[in-house]
């Protein structure tokens, strides 16, 4: 019982950072069709971007967080505007395959820039983990839970309950529609494109202190990305809240209880399966457009 | 090019390739153009799916690595404990361990197609990139069978009979080069004779048009799924051909990176066109090597996703249409001029781009 809630707290504060990165590329896709291949990358920019500022330049890590939020931001406002304004973006894939090159540019000059050793982000908190009856949990994983959760909240209300918000789920529901009663489509495609972007690189720097920071590390959660959107249902937002949180649990319980050399493959399992059983996502709701 | 042309251009360079070796016996060479063999036959495959039934499909790998350690296993012989006993394979034949390779790998195209075909488009892309990752996976962690990181080493080589020589192991660089050079035309004849055929059409049907082909009555899941099989079973033997001549296997043969070498060689090419992966795969085949020494890996690897990125902007055909078209242009420019016609027939494609710049007013 005591592991099994050791297991879930894990769990949650994983499923937050994954939630996180879920949004951002089923926003990205939701809006604009792009399957973003470079997704992972702007999450690695956003580490590497932690890393420099916190270890070369002894900026403290919070401002280094907002270093990363607006270095994707505009990283991703340049991608859009330079390989994506303009193109048909109803050829899938052509824009996929853009995006992939991309994503092998991206990961190459991290490769370069900074060599294929693991660099590590220091924690800003004490190492001793918190102790609640049973349960421990050290200071920057409750960090990364309070922040993440504070992301998800403040991204709900900007949806939700901004303009910006109103235009972008116009543009959603009907690109030409919105056209007519005046959203700027072109300008919230670039927007969508750097939110997306933003959101992943500063999930990168949250979760810097936890794991080691590599060039490859973007493959990996490119691809966890995938899993969480599909399961929520390409293009729907609650959907790739709710599996980001689902992913965590069953990888935190999978290898917490069935192997832990599977771990990263659980996600991939969850794909396959739910193309099985349920193509259109679990959380399939009215949003869907894939 | 009129089909007996095209037919005669085709075995005048499948002779020339065959002589390579003997004028040019640099080993070198030669292992390079194997190697660089072995992926325009992955990229053959690939553009099956990709080329012709239109299909992104960017699990391609996974059918390599498929070929790959199925042929090593088998030809190495392993014991693995399934829990309710353990199950031990001698080392079997090496020609049979290929078969088996390209049938087991024929065997995960067909469930992957079952199970993809479902879906569509994007869907389609992801659960192919996830179907490599977890081969991969499965690649590192089971070590009992495939030794996991530590690669599997000392694979045999694939072996010939020849008459008064006896079984021959092909293990010389020009043997290997033959070798690869065999399978490479054997899987551009499959793939030609394929797409020829009604099979053929119906793929060509469904990528222009996917509900006018199922409306007329093509069975559009039933010929995806065959595109699947035939195109997974040449990847698997693409893996085999690689797991026999390099004679080191690790789980690194599922990487991502991998697929994107495929699908570069096939959309530079020409998806969707017989010579276009032949002619990408040789180019991105033999850049690295031409590269090496003048750039570093990773700025190759930048090189090459701009040019992707170029390609699919401004030649979204790939080069061999784009060479079909200057050349379809200089004949009808130049039809006053007496011969022009047959000598531009006659010079074959390659030459035709350059008449049309002397023939330009």
């Amino acid at each position: 019982m005591d592991q099994l809630l050791q297991h879930w707290v894990n769990g949650m504060v994983l499923g937050a950072t994954y939630a996180l990165l879920g949004i951002g590329l089923t926003l990205i896709f939701g809006i604009m069709r792009v399957v973003n291949f470079a997704h992972g990358e702007l999450y690695t920019l956003g580490a590497y971007v932690a890393y420099g500022f916190v270890s070369l330049l002894q900026l403290d890590f919070f401002s280094s967080l907002l270093m990363a939020a607006a270095a994707g931001f505009l990283f991703g406002a340049l991608v859009e505007r330079l390989l994506l304004r303009g193109r048909d973006l109803g050829s899938i894939d052509e824009v996929m395959l853009i995006m992939i090159g991309v994503m092998i540019i991206m990961q190459n000059a991290e490769l370069l820039l900074w060599g294929g050793v693991a660099k590590l982000v220091p924690s800003p908190f004490a190492q001793e983990p918190l102790v609640f009856g049973s349960v421990a949990v050290s200071p920057i994983r409750l960090f990364v839970l309070a922040a993440a959760l504070v992301l998800l909240v403040a991204f709900y209300f900007l949806i939700e309950r901004s303009r910006l918000g109103m235009s972008m789920r116009a543009t959603f529901q009907d690109k030409d529609a919105a056209k007519i009663v005046g959203v700027s489509v072109s300008r919230i495609y670039t927007l969508t494109f750097a939110l997306g972007s933003g959101l992943a690189a500063v999930t990168g720097a949250l979760l810097s202190p936890l794991f080691v920071v590599n060039p490859t590390m973007g493959d990996l959660a490119s691809l966890k990305a995938f899993a969480i959107v599909i399961l929520g249902g390409l293009g729907n937002l609650a959907g790739a809240a709710l599996g980001g949180f689902a992913l965590a649990m069953i990888e935190e319980f999978g290898a917490g209880y069935v192997s832990t050399a599977y771990r990263d493959a659980l996600g991939f399992l969850v794909i396959l399966l739910v193309m099985i059983a349920r193509p259109q996502g679990l959380f399939a709701a009215k949003e869907r457009v894939g | 090019m009129r089909p007996s042309l095209r037919r005669l251009a085709f075995i005048a360079c499948v002779v020339l390739l065959a002589l390579l070796p003997l004028a040019w016996p640099d080993p070198y060479l030669l292992s390079v153009l194997a190697s660089c063999g072995i992926f325009v036959v992955a990229a053959i495959s690939l553009n099956l799916l990709l080329g012709y039934t239109g299909q992104l499909s960017l699990g391609h790998a996974a059918f390599f690595g498929i070929g790959a350690y199925t042929s090593a296993l088998l030809s190495l012989g392993f014991d693995v404990d399934l829990g309710v006993g353990t199950l031990v394979v001698a080392p079997k034949p090496v020609w049979l361990a290929f078969c088996a390779g390209m049938a087991v790998a024929g065997l995960a195209g067909w469930l992957l197609g079952k199970l993809a075909f479902r879906v569509r488009g994007a869907y389609f892309v992801i659960v192919t990139v996830s179907f490599a990752q977890v081969m991969r996976m499965v690649a590192l962690n089971w070590v009992d069978l495939t030794e996991g990181p530590m690669a599997l080493n000392a694979i045999p080589s694939l072996t010939f009979w020849l008459p008064g020589r006896g079984v021959i192991e092909l293990v010389s660089k020009a043997a290997t080069y033959w070798l690869v050079l065999a399978v490479g035309v054997a899987a551009y004849l499959v793939v030609a004779r394929l797409v020829g055929s009604r099979l053929g059409r119906a793929m060509i049907a469904l990528r222009e048009n996917e509900t006018l082909a199922r409306s007329i009555g093509i069975r559009v899941t039933h010929y995806l799924t065959l595109a699947s099989v035939v195109s997974a079973a040449i990847a698997g033997a693409a893996g085999g051909l690689y797991a026999h001549t390099v004679r080191i296997i690790d789980p690194d043969v599922f990487l991502f990176i991998y697929t994107i070498t495929m699908v570069i060689m096939v959309i530079a090419g020409g998806k969707g066109t017989l010579a276009g992966p032949v002619v990408g795969g040789l180019i991105f085949g033999l850049l690295p090597e031409a590269l090496r020494g003048a750039l570093a890996p990773e700025l190759q690897w930048m090189l090459y996703g701009a040019l992707m990125i170029l390609i699919v902007v401004f030649l979204p055909k790939g080069i061999v249409p784009a060479l079909a078209a200057l050349a379809r242009r200089g004949p009808v420019r130049t039809a006053h001029g007496t011969q022009t016609d047959a000598q531009a027939a006659a010079a074959g494609p390659a030459a035709r781009p350059a008449r049309t710049e002397e023939a330009a007013p």
